[in-house]
């Protein structure tokens, strides 16, 4: 007999799950959240193309290793394929996506509509963010939108789908059932105004929240502390964001120049003094996580290997995180049986063009 | 009294009605709309465009027989006193908005950036039949006037006819003048050093 999975339609395994009660989404990430699993996530390297065999190939490697895949929405300011693209595609293949959406390049209209759009196509996680700075990226002389930061945007997705109503007040006919996430960075001042921050982005929607990348396991402990003081770990679901780094060179770049991102000496030194670094980046990411995964209140972690994409797996299973629990491959669209349907209808016609059939339609009027 | 027909109610009044009611109403619909000063000497900016063209063209043959005083003095410590006369001057002739990247030679003298949808390369499809703005209906659109005024000028027509690319949001706040100048400066330098 073939072990029955957790989060299984019971009349086939095709079919989309119904939202569990008390649950938001449709989605297996909140499924495996609420069950109080370790959940992984991971970022996917967008591309700078208009192929999509490219997002395929970097989903693939991801495959049966994580919970959710997020698609980034242009970040550090950079022009990419756009986050509602990617996730697109990644839902034609089953995979989980978790939409990121930055305030930076869209205003209210286009992201409520964007909102509307993922989820009809099988988004079930949007992740919430304010975005980098145009001056960051590859085009500074873009006009800065932030119409929505990232607390306003989380109280409009949680109206549109809990009130099924826009920010103006007018009514949706289907609301966009979403799980809800967040970024939070405790690694940069101020400090103590940090989990205050994150009790604000719960109040205003945020259910689960993804950080910054991790590599001061101190700081990021006194964080947690503060947050189970506050009792926050039990109203969101907290996820660590970690990553390899490929060198100690790679290190001093990023820790210069993307915005947020704060990594100690020591973890500089320990990458200098390593015969191979990549292969140390890996082994220093994998203690950090070894290390996180026991901090009280910490849900998953979110694992961000740009550039090193192929290690995620290797770095989920030497860490042992999914304790032998298998992320689900396929997750089943909500039109997947009409999709599927009017695919094989398309197939199995007898070859006919629309102008031999419009020609028959003309004589049947004649007759 | 017999009942008002009922007329159709579009999803914008919708909106409108539902906002909370206080006894301050603001004027315009628009930023641009609000923002701007003597709307009379926009407008005798742009009746004289030609007479602004000649002063212009003159203006910046001065300014770039300068270069060898800012260069003295330095782009960076001049940058401050003269955004803050072009600010003045240009705010008070054509309600400039300190785009940084001045195109009012191809617009005909009147400043594109006071267009609520600050359109550079001509007017939108939703001007009124009675030459005003879409957004706002009792401001004359600005590429009405931009046309008009383009037309008396020497080469605003032909100016016209520039596509105009992207603003650049980096350069907000800067001086054109210097720019331009700067610019022109390096440009006639090269020409030197290769004839």
């Amino acid at each position: 007999m073939i072990a029955r999975q957790s989060d299984e339609h019971p009349h086939g395994v095709d079919l989309p799950l119904d939202p569990l009660p008390g649950h938001s989404s449709r989605g297996r990430l909140e499924r495996v959240l609420r069950r109080g699993e370790f959940a992984v996530t991971a970022e996917l390297n967008p591309p700078d193309s208009a192929n999509p065999q490219d997002v395929y190939e970097r989903a693939s490697v991801f495959d049966g290793w994580v919970d959710g895949i997020n698609a980034v929405d242009a970040s550090g300011a950079n022009c990419h394929m756009s986050s509602v693209g990617i996730c697109a595609l990644l839902t034609r293949m089953g995979y989980a996506p978790i939409m990121q959406i930055a305030c930076r390049d869209r205003n209210r209209i286009a992201i409520q509509g964007d909102v509307l759009g993922a989820s009809a196509m099988g988004v079930a996680n949007i992740l919430c963010l304010t975005g980098d700075g145009v001056q960051c990226g590859d085009q500074p002389g873009a006009r800065p939108v932030f119409d929505f930061d990232c607390m306003s945007l989380l109280a409009t997705i949680r109206s549109m789908r809990d009130e099924a109503k826009f920010l103006s007040g007018r009514k949706l006919t289907t609301a966009p059932a979403v799980f809800l996430g967040a970024a939070i960075n405790p690694f940069a001042p101020p400090h103590d105004f940090r989990p205050l921050r994150l009790r604000k982005k719960i109040e205003a929607g945020a259910q689960f929240v993804q950080s910054q990348y991790c590599y001061d396991v101190a700081m990021f402990r006194d964080y947690m502390a503060r947050v189970r003081d506050l009792g926050l770990d039990r109203q969101c679901f907290i996820m660590c964001g970690v990553g390899p780094l490929a060198s100690a060179r790679t290190a001093r770049w990023m820790r210069a120049n993307v915005p947020g991102v704060h990594i100690p000496d020591a973890v500089i030194a320990r990458l200098e003094g390593a015969e191979d670094q990549k292969r140390e980046g890996r082994q220093i990411c994998i203690d950090i996580i070894d290390e996180v995964k026991e901090i009280e209140g910490v849900a998953g972690i979110h694992v961000m290997a740009y550039r090193q994409e192929e290690l995620v797996a290797e770095i989920v299973a030497e860490s042992g995180v999914l304790k032998g629990r298998r992320p689900w491959k396929r997750e089943a669209r909500i039109d997947e049986r009409q999709v599927v349907e009017r695919l094989g209808e398309l197939l199995d016609r007898d070859a006919i063009s629309p102008q031999d059939m419009a020609e028959k339609a003309l004589l049947n009027d004649d007759a | 009294m017999s009942k008002p027909e009922a007329s159709v109610v579009t999803q914008a009044t919708k909106v409108a009605l539902a906002r909370p009611r206080s006894d301050y109403r603001p004027a315009g619909v628009s930023p641009s709309r609000r923002q701007r000063r003597r709307y009379t000497i926009r407008l005798w900016s742009v009746r004289h465009s030609r007479l602004l063209e000649w002063v212009y063209a003159h203006f910046a043959d001065l300014f770039l027989k300068l270069h060898p005083l800012w260069r003295a003095v330095g782009y960076q410590r001049a940058e401050a006193p003269v955004t803050f006369v072009e600010r003045r001057v240009k705010g008070l002739l054509f309600d400039c908005r300190m785009c940084g990247q001045c195109i009012l030679s191809s617009t005909g003298m009147t400043c594109p950036m006071n267009c609520p949808k600050q359109l550079r390369n001509g007017p939108c499809g939703g001007v009124r039949a009675n030459g005003n703005c879409e957004v706002e209906p009792d401001m004359p659109c600005v590429w009405v006037q931009a046309w008009n005024g383009a037309r008396q000028m020497r080469q605003g027509v032909e100016n016209l006819m520039n596509v105009q690319p992207p603003v650049d949001q980096s350069l907000r706040e800067t001086s054109a003048w210097l720019r331009v100048t700067a610019l022109a400066a390096g440009a006639e330098a090269r020409r030197e050093v290769s004839p």
